[in-house]
């Protein structure tokens, strides 16, 4: 069901379309034998072809047409068997050819699909229309010099994948949702990294306003936005100005924009609409792309298990809510982590103390579970020693803390500081007749029909053993001598 | 097909070609003509041809993904009209 947004004459369809820009995960460029690295001294990259010198021929990578053959089947998508490269004409100083070799009208891939993952557990598809391969262009630098433009064309040829959605998305919370699973997916797949503040990935983002079931609006396309949070921004407050000029009588004028995040406004760029005029055409360097059907079928057969499918699995086999499996597979490296944790246990115990325990160290710590401070096996270990009744989950969560800050293990931690839980059912029973007797007056509160008094008497055994007397054994003795 | 002069102005800008007002009509007349002529491919009966994009009967050869290149900034600043810093520079373009 799509959101609309309420206006002061009725409601409103927000229509979106994402085009994303993935740059491929690369060592050399889609043309050229120079380095991808991001980071690296300016122009140290850069062959003569990448700076378009007279006569230099580009040939292309084949890992990079791999590269976007993988990410068009991790997305449902006909792949094209042939497919051309087109010049894309225009001026700007980082682009030192004067055109873009790009892909136009036959791309390497044609439609797929993605589905979206939506916060009341249920999904929906949106289309994907193309794929195609075309070369970044290099970096111009506008804030180091009062009067110069300084040129950087160290990323000037490096593989891009854009990825163009139907205009099927109805909302920003949705434009977020579908980025979110097309990264994941892009990280899956090992074909981008997904780093949208380095600029792996970038998007423009295509709004339009209806009436709901009219005819498609007018759009604006605001371009280049860099993280998920923005796009989800310049969604908002695009098709918001977009209603207000409708509704007080304008038209929308079909243009480019760009988002400012200081303000969180959208504004028109300065250039004229002519300069969109690319006069592409095929580039005469390059013969049509064609690729061998058997090596498309071989690429299929050895594609991982994606998103989708992990997410489903989880749900069949570890009995999980598809919240939970969701939130599990978002990341290869978060599956991979529970699924170790999980082996040969509760999966609805490991799978808590994965988001729960694991995910608030690492968002305190600002850590990816690429590199967890406590292993999975470690967790593992850790909830061996809840089951078996040696630790109490309270006991449990403070020998966690602790396994993060030593690195110790849990069993370690539990000698070395004495912690193992108290099952010895004389002990426990020493302690509570001691709590009884010094509570004569509350004992006989409890006993005349004060029976919420029960959680006290169990904090107060709890404390006089530092919290290491087993909570079921002590709530069974307490209510035996209680009652006696 | 004729090309009319506000179509040689319009060609002319997005080439960023300086082009006199005086020489676009004849340049119209000239690249009408240049039209006209490879026009006459028209008259071959293409139905039923498979549309081409390369005159060359080959499979577009591939390189490997290592890195063979680059690590030459000297060599590609050399010929540039103005560069500092290790950047190339032109006068300000800011959007």
């Amino acid at each position: 069901m799509a959101a609309l947004v309420e206006g002061r004459t009725g409601a409103w369809e927000v229509v979106i379309g994402l085009e994303v820009h993935a740059q491929i995960i690369s060592r050399a460029k889609l043309f050229s034998g120079a380095a991808t690295a991001f980071g690296a001294e300016p122009n140290t990259q850069v062959s003569t072809v990448d700076a378009a010198f007279p006569g230099m021929l580009p040939v292309i990578n084949r890992h990079c047409v791999e590269q976007a053959v993988r990410t068009g089947l991790g997305l449902d998508a006909e792949i094209n068997l042939v497919s051309v490269f087109d010049r894309k004409n225009y001026f700007y100083a980082d682009l030192p050819a004067g055109y873009q070799i790009s892909q136009y009208s036959r791309p390497i891939v044609g439609k797929g699909k993605l589905s979206l993952d939506l916060p009341d557990g249920s999904s929906r598809e949106i289309g994907i229309t193309r794929l195609h391969l075309e070369q970044d262009a290099g970096k111009s630098l506008h804030d180091q010099h009062p009067t110069l433009t300084y040129v950087d064309l160290n990323r000037a040829g490096v593989a891009l994948m854009e990825i163009v959605s139907e205009p099927d998305i109805r909302s920003a919370e949705e434009a977020g949702a579908y980025l979110r699973k097309l990264r994941s997916i892009l990280r899956y797949l090992g074909t981008c990294d997904g780093n949208m503040e380095e600029g792996s990935l970038r998007c423009d983002c295509n709004v339009s306003v209806r009436r709901p079931g009219a005819a498609l609006g007018t759009r604006c396309e605001i371009k280049n936005v860099n993280s998920i949070r923005f796009v989800m921004q310049a969604i908002e407050y695009e098709a918001r100005r977009q209603i207000e000029v409708i509704e007080e009588g304008g038209t929308v004028k079909q243009e480019t924009r760009l988002f400012d995040a200081g303000r969180g406004v959208t504004r028109p760029m300065r250039s004229k609409e002519e300069a969109h005029d690319y006069r592409y055409f095929p580039d005469p360097d390059l013969l049509p792309l064609t690729l061998d059907p058997a090596w498309v079928e071989g690429l299929r057969r050895a594609l991982p298990e994606l998103p989708d499918a992990k997410k489903a699995r989880f749900i069949a086999a570890y009995k999980l809510s598809p919240n939970d499996a969701g939130v599990l597979v978002g990341e290869q490296s978060s599956a991979d982590y529970f699924e170790m944790v999980a082996k040969g246990r509760d999966p609805k115990l490991a799978a808590n103390w994965v988001m729960v325990e694991l995910y608030g160290v690492l968002n305190r710590l600002g850590l990816g579970i690429e590199r967890p401070p406590v292993s999975a096996a470690a967790l593992g270990e850790l909830i061996d020693l809840i089951v078996d009744g040696t630790l109490s989950g309270r006991l449990a969560k403070d020998v966690f803390a602790a396994m993060v800050e030593t690195g110790k293990s849990a069993a370690a931690l539990v000698e070395e500081r004495g912690l193992k839980q108290v099952t010895d059912s004389a002990a426990i029973a020493g302690a509570i007749d001691a709590i009884l007797a010094a509570e004569a007056g509350k004992v006989a509160e409890y006993r005349a029909g004060k029976e919420k008094l029960f959680g006290y008497f169990v904090g107060q055994v709890m404390k006089a053993t530092g919290g290491k007397a087993n909570p079921a054994l002590v709530n069974e003795a307490l209510r035996r001598k209680l009652a006696g | 097909m004729a090309l009319d002069k506000a179509t040689v102005a319009r060609i002319a800008a997005l080439a960023r070609i300086k082009l006199p007002p005086s020489e676009q009509e004849p340049l119209a007349r000239e690249l009408s003509a240049i039209l006209g002529w490879i026009e006459q491919l028209g008259e071959v009966d293409t139905a039923g041809i498979e549309p081409m994009s390369s005159g060359a009967a080959l499979r577009l050869p591939m390189r490997e993904d290592e890195i063979t290149d680059g690590d030459c900034r000297d060599k590609i600043l050399v010929n540039a009209p103005a560069a500092e810093r290790g950047f190339f520079t032109v006068p300000k373009v800011v959007e």
